[in-house]
């Protein structure tokens, strides 16, 4: 149950029925990532990056390929810490992996060699709880994102949205108050995609956690979010940050994007992105003779 | 209507095979030509095989009926099966050939189980903890380039000519292909998977349990089938260097009787343990690695 800071005056105004405290707040400040390359220098993904994710707030990152994007998440989930700066998910300097995160990945992550339901159920048995228990709550799981009849089923026997619904319900089922999605649904065709953003709000809705939301899709990050983080390309730093006050529920995602507000704030926002993008293009057309001036 | 369609298009591919080429126009028609070809195909390869055999056995017979090559020195198709039927018979000179194979195959499954299991230890444990894995790599590169074959005879003269020194080598052939598989099998772990079970809450051990050893263990089984073959080998060198029985000595006592027939004998022995501890294990990597896709298994089908 953490408070809501004071000074989060850009918050959106928050509608009956929610449970804010559900999520935790996700503060990153002046975070630097440096990678060491094999030559033995260091290359620097992520500059002083800084910015919040109000408890129970969807927030989307957008920018381009290279930028740091997964270098973020992976610095919010514990996985890898900062060069630099720190990062403090429900007020802790994140030090490890917290139990309250889940994670979903750009690629895929489940274990081919375990069942659906053997992998829904991975969550609750690693956190201790019995293999009834945990098979219980993961048939439960599977049913609320529409894969019932499929627990007995490998990875490989899925169809890619399938894939990604069984990932999404292993992220769900520990019920984290931080929820770190890596393009998720970026490997998906437009119609899936569609359906599983529309999903995947529903379920949000439901138990409420932070989500910190990776994606290079504009449209995907506004219908989705309540914030929107641009960052720069490489190394990677924070552009700007927008709120998005489109009302919620929002409904399909397929259809908000004719909304005049939602075009105006698309506007607003690839004017920030475009530049972004096209540096990012030129640097990947010139890759070689730019880093060979570097040196 | 369409039952009649059905019908009438059902009847066609019938008659059709008398014109010579079936009209296969129909599901079912199609289906049934594939599976005859296949068929075809399969009795084709099998009555080849049986031909290349006979060729051989029946060349090599009459080779050495005619005094072409020496009997003395190449054997017999006929003197091997006679041989064979001695051994069957009266035992060989060690004991009945039932107790001389069981030596052979104890010492080869001790040899196996042991150098399995400390491949797979040592394997995913320099896998997993990297700087071990530096520190101890260059000793293992040495070891590894040694013959160790030659080995054998060092473990007769510490262990004598009991089953000890034959189990030994046979674990130490068998530890370096199992180590490596199992060390490179860590190593290609997906680490998005590994990443994916420690935000689940997994523990160091977990991590292995759950993510490392599944993900190894194709290709640790991969290793086994090479691993049972150098089993029998490590057991029948160890044989030949020095032993009171086994199938090595029963091959290197026909050596010193001039005898090729029995050396042959003993090697058909050999290669039909060999073929079913390799069925053996085809049957165990079906059975654990089952959640693969079928095209994997597939591929061995032949
Ligand atoms: N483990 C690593 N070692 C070295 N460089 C890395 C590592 N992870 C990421 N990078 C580099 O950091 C930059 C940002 O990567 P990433 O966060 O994956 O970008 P994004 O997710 O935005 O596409 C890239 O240039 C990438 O090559
Ligand atoms: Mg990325």
């Amino acid at each position: 149950m953490s408070a809501r800071a004071s000074g989060t005056a850009t918050a959106p105004p928050e509608p009956a029925g929610r449970r804010p405290e559900a999520g935790a707040r996700i503060e990153l400040s002046g975070v630097t990532k440096r990678f060491m390359t094999p030559a033995g220098t260091a290359f620097t993904a992520l500059q002083d990056v800084s910015f919040e994710v109000e408890p129970g707030q969807f927030c989307a990152v957008v920018g381009p390929t290279g930028c740091g994007k997964s270098t973020t998440l992976t610095m919010v989930s514990g996985l890898d810490r900062p060069s630099a700066g720190t990062v403090r998910t429900g007020g802790r300097p994140v030090d490890g992996i917290a139990p309250g995160t889940g994670f979903m990945f750009q690629s895929e992550a489940l274990l081919p060699w375990k069942t659906v339901l053997g992998n829904v159920a991975l969550g609750p048995l690693l956190r201790g709880a019995g293999r009834r228990d945990a098979e219980d709550r993961a048939r439960d799981w599977l049913r609320r994102v529409g894969l019932s009849g499929f627990e007995d089923h490998h990875p490989h026997q899925l169809s890619g949205g399938m894939r990604k619904r069984a990932s999404l319900a292993a992220a769900l089922i520990n019920e984290p108050s931080i929820l770190l999605m890596d393009e998720p649904f970026g490997a998906l065709d437009v119609q899936t995609k569609a359906i599983m953003s529309n999903e995947l709000l529903g379920l949000w809705e439901q138990t409420r956690p932070s989500v910190l939301f990776i994606t290079h899709d504009l449209e995907e990050a506004i219908a989705l979010a309540d914030r929107v983080v641009v960052m720069t390309v490489g190394p990677g730093t924070v552009k700007a940050v927008y709120d998005i006050d489109l009302p919620r529920p929002r409904g399909a995602v397929q259809e908000i994007r004719f909304e005049p507000r939602f075009l105006e704030i698309h506007q607003e926002i690839w004017e920030s992105l475009r530049d972004e993008v096209s540096r990012a293009y030129a640097r990947t057309g010139s890759a070689s003779t730019g880093t060979e001036s570097d040196r | 209507m369409s039952g009649a369609t059905s019908r009438t298009r059902q009847a066609a591919p019938i008659s059709a095979p008398i014109l010579g080429r079936p009209a296969a126009d129909d599901e079912a028609t199609i289906a049934a030509e594939a599976a005859r070809q296949v068929r075809r195909r399969r009795l084709l390869v099998g009555l080849s095989r049986a031909a290349v055999l006979a060729f051989v056995l029946v060349g090599w017979q009459l080779f050495t009926q005619w005094k072409i090559v020496d009997p003395f020195f190449f054997g017999q198709p006929t003197g091997i099966v006679s041989r064979m039927r001695d051994w069957v018979v009266d035992g060989t000179a060690y004991g009945t050939l039932w107790s001389q194979i069981w030596v052979t195959m104890k010492e080869a499954l001790l040899g196996f189980f042991f150098g399995v299991s400390a491949g797979i230890v040592l394997g995913v444990l320099l896998g997993q903890v990297r700087f071990i894995a530096d520190v101890l790599g260059p000793f293992i590169k040495i070891i590894n380039a040694v013959p160790r074959i030659v080995l054998g005879s060092i473990f007769v003269v510490w262990l004598g000519f009991g089953t000890t020194s034959k189990v030994l080598l046979a674990a130490v052939l068998v530890f370096f292909v199992v180590f490596f598989n199992a060390f490179q099998g860590v190593r290609e772990v997906d680490p998005v998977l590994v990443a994916n079970v420690r935000i689940l809450g997994a523990s160091r051990w977990q991590v292995v349990r759950h993510v490392v050893l599944p993900s190894a263990l194709t290709w640790i089984i991969a290793s086994l089938h090479v691993a049972f073959g150098f089993a029998i080998i490590g057991a029948i060198v160890g044989e030949f260097l020095g032993a009171q029985e086994g199938l090595g000595l029963v091959i290197a006592t026909a050596q010193n009787n001039f005898d090729p027939d029995g050396v042959f004998a003993a090697m058909l022995i050999i290669a039909v343990v060999a073929l079913t501890a390799e069925s053996l294990i085809s049957l165990l990597e079906h059975r654990l690695l089952a959640w693969r896709p079928p095209s994997h298994s597939e591929v061995g089908g032949a």
